[in-house]
């Protein structure tokens, strides 16, 4: 029987993939227009900032903690895209490498005071929400040219944002959990105690890991402004929930160390995809919310039925 | 499977056509993003859409004019539902924006799928899309205008505004401040914010009304003016012109008043239903007419002598509403 069945351990890893293609099959039956170059190229764009974030999110939940000032501060990096990065782009430069910086301390002062995540990070979500409305107290801005060609150039064959979330996935994943400085910044998520008594300093690793988040999160920010085209001090506060989904939808987990890069960027698409789907289905907008959760439930309830076999292993 | 689809639809098609179409616009599909659903003003807007498309519909104006309304208030959100519209193939969009600007790249794709973008209310910034604004300045200096015809010797105002750092609660203040300037002898004496709630609007006078002297005139934004009477009547002062803003707890206390003594104001706020004209705009452009970027939708203004008309026609709890014609939509799209 054991002998038939595909190891847990594999089918954990597929069931992101699994996920994403069941959503693709469904959305090719519903509107067969979607599926093609122009359609990806569509539902797929505003699924490229969300890649960034979740795997912002990711570094954070790989130290064992959580990030709710990510969707905050992705607003905030576009309003500064929107303004001075366009204005005056030295500033707008250093004012990005600040924020990455200001990142690294909330890590730093995370470990060295022992504080809940959780807390101070919903904490700097309104510091970094206070910034962009001092930035942009009203909808505007327009971001640099550069960047808006950039995000929306025609790459043949495959669209952009799958060619970038490609090489998200894989750059993050042969660093996180293919490299040895990966192990090491996994097991400082997973079993602390283990990694201190082996000589490193947590200290630099959640430093590394939050550093890690903010640079992600300054490039969603700017992949968002690009195509937006201007910012709101308010356009990416979904993102917190979004990236966290995300993560989880991927195979990450809770309690750290455990995490997916390459499924959680699936995972950021699956949502992406499952909006599109719903409105494609003319589901009224009052269910639109709920079916989004149902489909959460569905993978989740499919991953709980994979550890079970994990574990029965 | 693919052929037997399109078979079908070209059907449909041939169906929709045969009965001599009124218009050239009897296969275009419109669609109407929305940003939020949260409060009577949108639902009344919602619902005189429905209303209004479903029998275009009915009458093959169009074939088909669906409402989507984002689940949360969210600019990305919507950036992403006009995307799926662009998707589904719909030849004109209608949007009442989450915001000005963010909505830029989507609606900027949408203009080159070569679909109809027109934007209502929550307006785009985007130049490829049409904007049909109010002209909250002009619904400022206009009750100024009222107020000088029916007070030649001027006298002290209370204004109130609408929710601080929107830019609706702006333009409205600076047309007053405007029409204050044109009609020197009127004074602002004080001022605070309603934030278009009548309770809020209550709380707010009665807590400045002690500190003002005599007032003449009440200048208001829309959803306060029944609160500004009522904090007047607990403060026991003489109720000035309070200006209303078409809510139907406001009609009901101006009829009130009017019936007892005689009482007379006016009252001005825009109509939910100015999303039927985006539609009809949509339709026109669709068409083939040459309709200018920029349209100034009149807003709407009720009197002494078309009060009790204007009172019966508003469901308790609602908004005043006015749903365009396509008659009516022209003489707007014409500059009438």
């Amino acid at each position: 029987m054991n002998v038939l069945m595909p190891s847990p351990r594999l089918v954990r890893a597929a069931l992101p993939a699994l996920s994403l293609a069941a959503l693709l099959v469904a959305i090719w039956f519903v509107q067969p227009r979607a599926i093609s170059y122009f359609g990806f190229n569509l539902m797929l764009n505003l699924a490229m900032p969300i890649a960034f974030a979740t795997i912002a999110q990711l570094c954070v939940i790989t130290v064992n903690d959580l990030d709710l000032s990510i969707g905050a501060f992705v607003s905030f990096v576009a309003c500064v895209g929107a303004t001075w990065l366009n204005a005056t782009p030295l500033l707008g430069v250093a004012v990005l490498l600040g924020a990455v910086v200001v990142y690294a301390l909330v890590g730093a002062l995370i470990h060295l005071r022992n504080l809940p995540s959780i807390v101070v990070t919903l904490g700097m979500s309104f510091f970094w929400l206070g910034c962009s409305v001092l930035l942009l107290p009203s909808p505007g801005g327009s971001a640099p040219a550069w960047l808006a060609a950039l995000v929306k150039v025609r790459t043949p064959l495959v669209p952009f944002a799958i060619l970038v979330s490609a090489a998200l996935a894989l750059v993050v994943h042969v660093g996180l959990m293919r490299s040895a400085w990966g192990a090491i910044l996994r097991g400082a998520g997973g079993n602390p105690v283990a990694v201190a008594r082996a000589g490193w300093s947590l200290l630099r690793t959640k430093v590394t890991m939050f550093a890690l988040a903010g640079f992600f999160g300054v490039l969603s920010g700017l992949s968002l402004v690009g195509l937006t085209t201007s910012a709101d001090a308010n356009i990416a506060i979904r993102y917190t929930l979004l990236s966290i989904a995300g993560v989880i939808l991927g195979g990450g987990e809770f309690v750290g160390g455990r995490v997916s890069p390459v499924g959680a960027v699936l995972g950021a698409m699956t949502l992406t995809l499952a909006g599109s789907l719903l409105s494609f289905l003319r589901i009224s907008p009052d269910w639109q919310i709920g079916a989004q959760g149902a489909i959460l439930i569905v993978v989740l309830a499919l991953r709980a039925l994979v550890n079970r076999l994990e574990r029965r292993r | 499977m693919n052929i037997a689809r399109l078979l079908l639809a070209s059907a449909a098609l041939g169906l929709l056509a045969a009965p001599q179409a009124l218009a050239d616009t009897a296969d275009k599909k419109i669609a109407l993003s929305n940003n939020y659903a949260g409060n009577s003003w949108r639902q009344a807007m919602l619902k005189s859409w429905q209303k209004v498309t479903s029998q275009a519909v009915a009458d093959k104006v169009v074939a088909a004019a669906d409402a989507f309304t984002t689940a949360e208030n969210q600019a990305t959100e919507q950036a992403a539902q006009i995307q799926n519209l662009i998707l589904q193939g719909y030849d004109a969009i209608v949007v009442n924006a989450a915001s000005p600007t963010a909505l830029n790249g989507a609606v900027k794709e949408a203009c080159d799928a070569g679909i109809t973008v027109v934007s209502f209310d929550g307006i785009v910034t985007e130049p490829c899309a049409w904007r049909i604004a109010v002209d909250f300045k002009k619904m400022g200096s206009d009750q100024l205008d009222y107020l000088a015809g029916l007070l030649p010797d001027g006298g002290n105002l209370l204004e109130i505004r609408g929710l601080a750092g929107v830019s609706v609660d702006e333009e409205i203040h600076s047309g007053i401040v405007a029409g204050v300037g044109k009609h020197p002898k009127f004074k602002i004496a004080g001022s605070v914010n309603g934030d278009w709630a009548q309770t809020v609007a209550q709380k707010a006078v009665a807590g400045i009304l002690p500190s003002l002297p005599e007032i003449a005139a009440v200048v208001t934004q829309g959803g306060d003016g029944y609160g500004a009477a009522e904090a007047f009547k607990a403060a026991g002062r003489p109720t000035p012109i309070i200006i209303m803003g078409n809510r139907h707890d406001e009609l009901t206390w101006w009829k009130e008043q009017k019936d007892a003594n005689g009482y007379e104001t006016m009252s001005v706020s825009i109509a939910p239903g100015v999303s039927t004209l985006a539609f009809w705009v949509a339709q026109q452009i669709l068409d083939g007419q040459d309709v200018p970027k920029d349209l100034v939708v009149p807003f709407l203004r009720i009197d002494q002598d078309n009060l009790e008309a204007s009172l019966e026609a508003t469901e308790p709890g609602g908004v005043a509403n006015k749903e365009y014609t396509l008659d009516e939509a022209k003489a707007v799209v014409a500059g009438k």
